[in-house]
């Protein structure tokens, strides 16, 4: 029972992961797209904050690199380029009709009980000072997932994919701190490819059905 | 050496041709391109075959029985599918499908698809790996959307949302592998080298090895198609160009299918239970199953033969899951076939299609007529694929029939029944286009058939004789996975 | 108990009854500021209460004894909550009684009359009011009784003397879950006292009120009564955030030398605290009735996952 047994810089990380997960639930619950890149934005962040704080205490110097990278890449290039997506397409207003919720929310609740259930066991094999964490970590990333499933259109449904990412990059640093550089570098250069694909893509889709609903994306199926 | 080479050209190849452009000899560069790699991985395998195993840039690459035979393989279908391309996308252009600027995307991404593909079969780091198959999503996104019909974004969109989450999965269950790794072989590098790895299998922890491999099983397995998580394949197969389709369905479904074994290896050497290959066993039966009911509901031809390829990544999968080395050999063996057999079938349902000016199999009636080559090539790949003797694949589905038998005899008789269903159905969706009658002239311009007897040939040599040193490779991979 | 235990509880209702329409004055001065508004003396609610007392009370013919007993009832109960939540001390008489559930009760009691005050004339403003109080109550008690819950795992007591005790005299430790719980009880805390996002103090357009529609009919000695429970309920509200969200600077002893520590922290936590409040409401705007069970449940939400990630982070701790 006393604190002293958990040290501060843990504690601090501890700290950022909630607001990770409670940065999730905002994102599961935002309906403008605007405030949504933010949130995204923040999550980012969040993460490099973190991961230089883990950096700091155990003296990991590639962690370092990959909180750099983690701030070029997720706090200023991605939403950059989200922002600009959203000026150049205009779909700015877009303000989203989401499914209930609350329902949501309470599927959420039950995502995060069984996320932390599954890492329990694992975090107890751990030696990090950061394992607790990997319960949350986990919990991101399937947050993130509801977050695609229960999307409409496809920027939010990206967003979602990104912020899953962040999850795993957030398990990454939590469980094992970080994965070897050159698999780092991998793949960020993956989710950057990716994010510029994807704007390609939007034009595509924007140009053939004037909209970025995904409801348009549903003709093919089994009859 | 020859290593470096393999890798390297298609990385060049998919550069200068991004720089040619839609100039004329773009498509005969792609050719010549995939040639020379062609004979860099045929060096590569001749060197293994001498040598044996060897790795490369401080173990970052290693090469062994398993992944050479893929490397030929993946080789060989992308030179014979760029041969295939050359004529079959000229003719998308001249009817005005596509547009220069595209044909141009078109050839660059499939060379550094053929990279990626490449560098996820011969790295040693399963970082690496993750990443290659990340970026053999994403080559082919666009490719899939070529056409920019509404229905080629839709499956393009699919493709690219639904591996992009059963990617994740695996990452995540990579860094359980990292963890569970970490603690044995220290944080540097090389905590994710196979080889390291494969060395102390036997004392990875066994509860996080057992998450990390559903992880990485559901994460490849939707590379791999099996169901349920095969929704993007039918779409993407069915609304790309068929070069992409065919190297979707002979290659990238092989190569995910080889993440997995390597993960297999891994989870049995660190599980000492079966859960590994009964996870494996129970999703490949699954997706024999329903890709073979699902086969007679098909309208679309290019739809019906994505379904095939689940079927057969189905039973390939379950083969591995059995885990014994006739199974292996089977599984590795049907690989092979698979991979030849489907791509030639794509490519003669390709210009089938073409001259037919639809996809839609009640309206391809009589290729026979139109081109005996193009018709008996289709009719012989749906005979081949369907396991008809004396095919190859009549030799590997036997093998995994007997195997499945004596050790899971349960399982044999879904198999038999969902092969008998899978046979009827594509059989008589296939005949009726083939030998239907028709009103059609004949096709304007020669078809690149070659391939295609090319691939059924070899098919047709496997099953009736393999050569000795394949057989001895097989057989060396399937100790070693089973 | 000794004879200064005694007049510190005494004191420590007797500063809420004081300072209770002085922070509501604060809040209201620093919310006309921020709207670049000339900002109504910072005495302003007391003058109300002073000239609503002067006048005469306008009873309906409909109203019962209950009509006329329940602001009395609203002043005690608040007045009781103030005596229990540790804001001078933790060591007083009443600190036994402090139970977090109690207290919960004692603000449902309030409501429950409240509401009751609302339907006893039977005007279809009270019994709308009404109806929409008890919605709110109903959604925003399990959330604030899930905020106790997770500052309970922490210090292992319901006891709220217990709670700030092990807050703030102990050896500093981060508690993520009390992030949480911080952001739901804020919430919680906007919608009980009728704040912007869920209600408006200022307006009486009738689509929109809640708690004025229930005290339209009150005049009189009993308006003032009314208003004056609505700022106790502010306050104790705001004394309650500070005991489990920044309880440093409440002592545990009852000497004079603590007292004089006390007084200036709790005066200063409140003007941010209120400041804050201010700017909330500058900020957002009033929400829909419809969208209330959202904002509830997104608190409800947070308070659950605070005791989740309880569980999860702080097992050490």
């Amino acid at each position: 029972m006393t604190p002293a047994t958990v040290s501060i810089g843990a504690q601090f990380i501890n700290l950022l992961a909630a607001v990770l997960l409670l940065l999730s639930f905002a994102m599961l619950s935002q309906r403008r797209i605007l405030s949504l890149i933010d949130l995204f934005a923040m999550q980012g962040a969040v993460l490099f904050v973190s991961t230089l704080v883990v950096a700091f205490t155990t003296g990991q110097v590639h962690l370092y690199y990959s909180a750099t990278l983690t701030l070029v890449l997720k706090v200023l290039l991605l939403p950059w380029i989200l922002h600009r997506l959203i000026r150049r397409l205009n779909v700015k207003w877009d303000v989203e009709t989401l499914i209930n919720i609350p329902t949501t929310m309470l599927v959420g609740i039950v995502l995060v009980i069984f996320a932390f259930n599954l890492a329990l066991p694992i975090s107890e094999l751990a030696g990090t000072i950061t394992r607790s964490t990997l319960g949350i970590a986990l919990a991101t990333v399937m947050l993130s997932f509801l977050m695609m499933i229960t999307r409409r259109k496809a920027v939010p449904q990206v967003i979602g994919f990104l912020a899953m990412e962040n999850g795993l990059f957030f398990a990454a640093t939590s469980a094992t701190y970080g994965m070897p550089m050159v698999v780092e570098l991998g793949i960020a250069l993956d989710v950057l490819v990716g994010m510029i694909i994807l704007g390609v893509f939007f034009f595509q889709i924007r140009e053939q059905f004037d909209s970025l609903d995904i409801r348009h994306l549903e003709q093919l199926r089994e009859e | 050496m020859e290593l470096t080479a393999v890798l390297a050209l298609p990385l060049i190849g998919g550069m200068v041709l991004a720089l040619v452009g839609h100039r004329r000899p773009a498509a005969e560069i792609n050719a010549a391109f995939s040639l020379l790699t062609l004979f860099a991985a045929a060096a590569l395998t001749a060197r293994v075959i001498a040598g044996g195993p060897l790795t490369a840039y401080r173990q970052q690459f290693f090469v062994d029985s398993l992944n050479v035979f893929l490397v030929a393989l993946t080789a060989f279908v992308g030179f014979t599918t760029a041969l295939f391309s050359r004529p079959y996308m000229r003719v998308e252009h001249d009817h005005g499908k596509l547009t220069a600027l595209r044909l141009r995307l078109y050839h660059s991404m499939f060379q550094l698809f053929m990279f990626t593909m490449l560098l996820a079969l011969l790295t040693n780091n399963m970082g690496i790996l993750w990443v290659a198959m990340e970026a053999a999503t994403l080559t082919t996104v666009l490719l899939v959307s070529l056409y920019r019909t509404a229905a080629s974004l839709e499956a393009a969109w699919k493709y690219f949302i639904l591996c992009g989450v059963g990617i994740a999965q695996a990452l995540f269950g990579t860094i359980l592998l990292y963890f569970a790794a970490e603690k044995l072989l220290g944080s540097e590098g090389s905590a994710l080298l196979w080889t390291h790895l494969d060395t102390v299998k036997a004392h990875l922890e066994p509860t996080v090895l057992s998450l990390a491999f559903v992880f990485l099983l559901v994460g490849y397995g939707t590379k791999v198609g099996l169901v349920p998580l095969h929704n993007w394949l039918p779409d993407a197969h069915a609304e790309g160009p068929t070069p992409v389709s065919a190297v979707l369905s002979g290659l990238l479904l092989n190569v995910a299918l080889y993440a997995v074994v390597r993960c297999k290896v891994l989870a049995d050497g660190a599980l000492r239970s079966a859960l590994a290959g009964q996870l494996m066993m129970g999703f490949g039966l699954l997706s024999v199953v329903v890709a073979a009911f699902f086969l007679s509901r098909q309208k679309d031809v290019k739809r019906m033969f994505a379904y095939s390829s689940i079927e057969h990544m189905g039973l390939i999968t379950f083969a591995f899951g059995m885990g014994e080395a006739t199974a292996s050999f089977a599984g590795l063996l049907h690989m092979t076939v698979h991979s030849l057999t489907k791509s030639a079938i794509f490519f003669a349902v390709g210009h089938a299609a073409q001259k037919a000016g639809t996809q839609v199999m009640d309206n391809i009636r009589g290729l026979i007529k139109i081109n005996p080559t193009v018709g008996w090539g289709l009719m012989l790949g749906t005979l081949a694929i369907l396991g008809m003797p004396p095919f190859g694949v009549f030799a590997s589905e036997f093998l995994i029939l007997t195997s499945a038998m004596r050790q899971q005899p349960w399982a044999t008789p879904i198999l038999l029944m969902a092969l008998g269903v899978a046979f009827a159905a594509v059989f008589g969706k296939v005949q009726p286009m083939v030998f239907g009658d028709t009103s059609a002239r004949r096709l304007p311009h020669p078809p690149a058939i070659l391939p295609v007897f090319v691939h059924l040939a070899l098919v047709l040599m496997l099953g009736l004789w393999i050569p000795p040193y394949l057989a001895e490779w097989y057989r060396q991979a399937a100790k070693f996975i089973g | 108990m000794s004879a200064t235990t005694v007049i510190l509880q005494l004191l420590q209702v007797v500063v809420g009854l004081a300072l209770a329409p002085l922070l509501a004055g604060w809040v209201n001065q620093c919310r006309t500021w921020l709207q670049n508004k000339s900002a109504p003396p910072l005495w302003q609610p007391y003058r109300q209460l002073s000239k609503l007392f002067h006048k005469e009370v306008v009873l309906a013919h409909d109203a019962s004894p209950l009509f006329r007993a329940v602001p009395y009832i609203l002043v005690a109960c608040m007045a009781l909550a103030c005596a229990i939540i540790p804001t001078l001390s933790t060591d007083l008489p009443f600190a036994p009684a402090a139970d977090a559930i109690a207290l919960v009760g004692i603000f449902a009691l309030a409501r429950v009359f409240i509401a009751l005050a609302g339907m006893d004339i039977g005007t279809a403003f009270g019994s709308l009011g009404s109806r929409r109080e008890m919605l709110i109550g109903f959604l925003a008690e399990p959330a604030l009784l899930m905020v106790f819950f997770t500052a309970s795992l922490i210090s292992r007591s319901t006891s709220l003397a217990t709670i700030v005790e092990t807050l703030a005299h102990r050896e500093f430790a981060i508690y993520p879950s009390l992030a949480f719980a911080g952001v739901a009880f804020t919430m919680v805390s906007l919608a009980e006292n009728a704040r912007v996002p869920v209600d408006n103090p200022a307006t009486h357009l009738e689509l929109t009120m809640i708690h004025e529609a229930m005290i339209l009919e009150y005049s009189g000695r009993h308006l003032a009564l009314v208003e004056w429970s609505a700022a106790l309920k502010l306050y104790a509200y705001s004394c309650l955030g500070l005991a489990l969200f920044f309880p440093w600077g409440i002592p545990e002893g009852v000497g004079l030398a603590n007292f004089a520590v006390a007084v200036p922290a709790l005066l200063g936590k409140l003007a941010i605290g209120g400041f804050l409040l201010a700017l909330i409401e500058t900020l957002s705007a009033k929400m829909r009735i419809f969208r209330a069970p959202e904002f509830l449940g997104t608190a409800f939400l947070l308070a659950v996952l605070g005791m989740l990630v309880h569980f999860l982070l702080e097992k050490g701790i």
